[in-house]
């Protein structure tokens, strides 16, 4: 857009969008929009509890997660233990919020990884374009043709099987939609009206940068962010799974679900394997509906 | 269309050199040494660090890792992948054992989410904001929150365990004369385990894709015309599920990933599978291979997916 054609037009609808952005009706409309999505209320909600449980667990966990108690290992769910206990005697309630602990962190540190990767390279791209743009978004395109478990097996082989390592992996594979989301943001606002008139003011790059393109870019990059939460708990649960994410005694929702790797497990003690299952199911859905909600409230166009 | 062909390849030449070359540093940076790893330790002991050390040597172990890149390279492009370091076996060998129960899955996988994708997704779009369309969206939901491999067991508990009526691993039954039945059989769970997840995504655009189409003057144009509501909708189909075929081609790498889960909880014999069991035995010649095979399965797809897109689609060029 050319500033010549923008002289003549009539108020251009960006800026009356800044306008209404800066007055507080924003939050309030926010609210409501994100109100009327029932299933994200309830996701949230959802969401919400079993954080504070996880935060808790040492307070509400009925059992030490890791206590080994060879008297009552295998045991069905009973009142003392009220989702039964696993081949070593320790509770599986206790684990299951304990596990919530380590799942939930693994989504959130993952995806706050890539969140910063993804937005310095986007920056970086759409600000600089030319060849810094073209090694940014050939290195995207690399990473996304990549089925990303297959590298992650790979790398954790390498560097060997933790928590962090699984943090850290999923960091490293999962920025390039953030860094794509950006780099549009960029392209688009670089050469807007009101980026040009603060250009002219005398605003300094980084000024531009962060008080005018970044804050524009937040909306897409939440609610991607939200959704990847949700791949990342899922990923995780993967890993920890085949026993190549986070390591016992530690639990996982994944790790727990391990045990069903044993057809006898699997057949005879399903309160070993059903309940971390279920979790892993209840979060994941809670983050998805929570990102549908965010995508609906925060995004005008999105229609409904 | 040749021209158009061959512009595609070279374009995904510089992607795949990329991925080895980033698989290559990965694999470099694991520990241990080759050499060190590959003999037998009473012969070393014997030999002495100056044996070992020609070894290195013999073996270009000592070049710098862009030397050695390159080397690995022109072999590689010779079709030679190196050696398991767990039982000797050519890498290519064992790999290609494996490739065609993957791709099989994977085929059996993409037909079963596109069977029930498709017609849901039009389903929801023609009730759209109907029961049944909010019921599918929240059914697609819940498919993709579901773990594939907890679905998998679930399946397996039912009708495995309890109904027995399907067998819950590998791809035939040991023993018995290979029967198409049977391999059908054994199909059921892993294809369902992975297609439900893979499904939704393409309900979904599905859906979308038809509610834009319809939109269209030119479907305006055949409703004014006194056309059949089916007409109506077959002739909005055409256009609208174009979209999808790029929709599924980018879903190639999501499949991909999860045939590897899939394939170690009910025992298919493929290459996810032999990445686990490489895993757990640094195997990182095999590991190396599958991530090679991987990318280049995937940059096919894509290539498969643009020509498809340029046949059913007259408006893009072939040039």
């Amino acid at each position: 857009m050319s500033s010549a054609t923008t002289l003549t037009s009539p108020p251009n609808q960006q800026a009356l969008a800044e306008i209404a952005a800066k007055t507080p009706r924003k939050n309030a409309t926010f609210w409501s929009r994100f109100r009327r999505h029932k299933l994200a209320v309830i996701g949230l909600t959802v969401l919400l509890l079993m954080g504070l449980i996880a935060i808790a667990a040492p307070l509400v966990a009925p059992h030490a997660p890791n206590a080994v108690s060879l008297a009552n290992y295998r045991k069905p769910p009973s009142f003392d233990y009220l989702l039964g206990t696993d081949s070593q005697g320790r509770d599986v309630l206790s684990r299951l919020m304990y596990a919530a602990r380590i799942s939930l962190s693994v989504g959130i540190v993952a995806v706050a990884l890539y969140v910063v990767i993804g937005t310095v390279l986007g920056g970086l791209a759409g600000f600089f374009g030319g060849w810094v743009d073209g090694i940014v978004m050939r290195l995207a395109d690399m990473v996304l043709s990549f089925p990303a478990i297959i590298v992650i097996i790979t790398i954790v082989s390498i560097l060997g099987p933790s928590i962090l390592n699984v943090m850290l992996v999923i960091g490293l594979m999962g920025w390039p939609p953030i860094a794509r989301l950006v780099r549009g943001e960029f392209l688009t606002l670089r050469d807007r009206d009101f980026v040009t008139a603060s250009r002219s003011t005398g605003a300094k790059d980084s000024r531009i940068i962060f008080r005018h393109v970044l804050p524009n870019a937040t909306t897409p990059v939440i609610v991607n962010a939200t959704f990847g939460m949700a791949q990342a708990i899922l990923l995780e649960a993967g890993l920890s799974f085949l026993g190549l994410g986070v390591q016992p005694p530690t639990a996982s929702w994944g790790n727990m679900l391990n045990a069903a790797q044993s057809i006898t497990t699997l057949e005879e003690m399903p309160w070993l394997w059903i309940p971390p299952g279920v979790a892993i199911v209840i979060a994941v859905l809670a983050i998805n509906f929570v990102g549908d909600g965010l995508r609906d409230a925060l995004d005008p166009r999105s229609g409904k | 269309m040749g021209q158009f062909l061959l512009r595609r390849i070279l374009i995904s030449i510089p992607v795949l050199l990329g991925i080895t070359i980033a698989m290559y540093i990965i694999v470099n940076l694991a520990p241990g040494d080759p050499v060190t790893a590959l003999m037998n330790p009473e012969q070393m002991a014997n030999m002495g660090p100056e044996w070992v050390e020609h070894q290195r040597e013999a073996l270009g172990l000592n070049d710098p890792m862009p030397v050695r890149y390159v080397k690995w390279l022109k072999e590689t492009a010779t079709g030679n992948l190196g050696y398991s370091f767990v039982d000797r076996l050519p890498v290519s060998e064992k790999i290609g054992e494996r490739i065609w129960p993957t791709v099989k899955l994977m085929l059996v996988v993409l037909v079963i989410s596109v069977l029930i994708g498709v017609p849901l997704g039009i389903i929801s779009a023609l009730k759209q904001y109907s029961f049944i369309d909010y019921l599918l969206t929240i059914m697609g939901f819940l498919t993709v929150s579901i773990p594939s491999f907890f679905l998998a067991l679930i399946l397996i508990y039912v009708f495995s365990l309890k109904l027995d009526w399907l067998p819950a691993s590998g791809m035939y039954t040991v023993g018995q004369p290979r029967a198409f039945t049977d391999s059908l059989q054994h199909m059921i769970l892993p294809a369902t385990a992975l297609g439900l997840s893979q499904a939704a995504p393409i309900i979904r655009y599905t859906r979308a894709s038809l509610l834009e189409t319809i939109k269209q003057d030119y479907v305006t144009v055949a409703r004014a015309k006194g056309l059949g509501e089916t007409h109506v909708v077959m002739h909005a189909l055409r256009n609208a599920l174009i979209p999808i075929i790029t929709i599924i081609a980018l879903n190639v790498p999501m499949l991909l990933g999860g045939t590897v889960i899939i394939e170690q909880v009910f025992s298919w014999p493929g290459m996810g599978s032999l990445a686990i069991a490489s895993v757990q035995g640094r195997d990182y010649n095999v590991l190396m291979g599958i991530n090679l095979i991987a990318a280049i399965m995937i940059l096919l797809s894509n290539l498969l997916a643009d020509v498809i897109y340029a046949l059913v689609d007259p408006r893009i060029k072939y040039s």
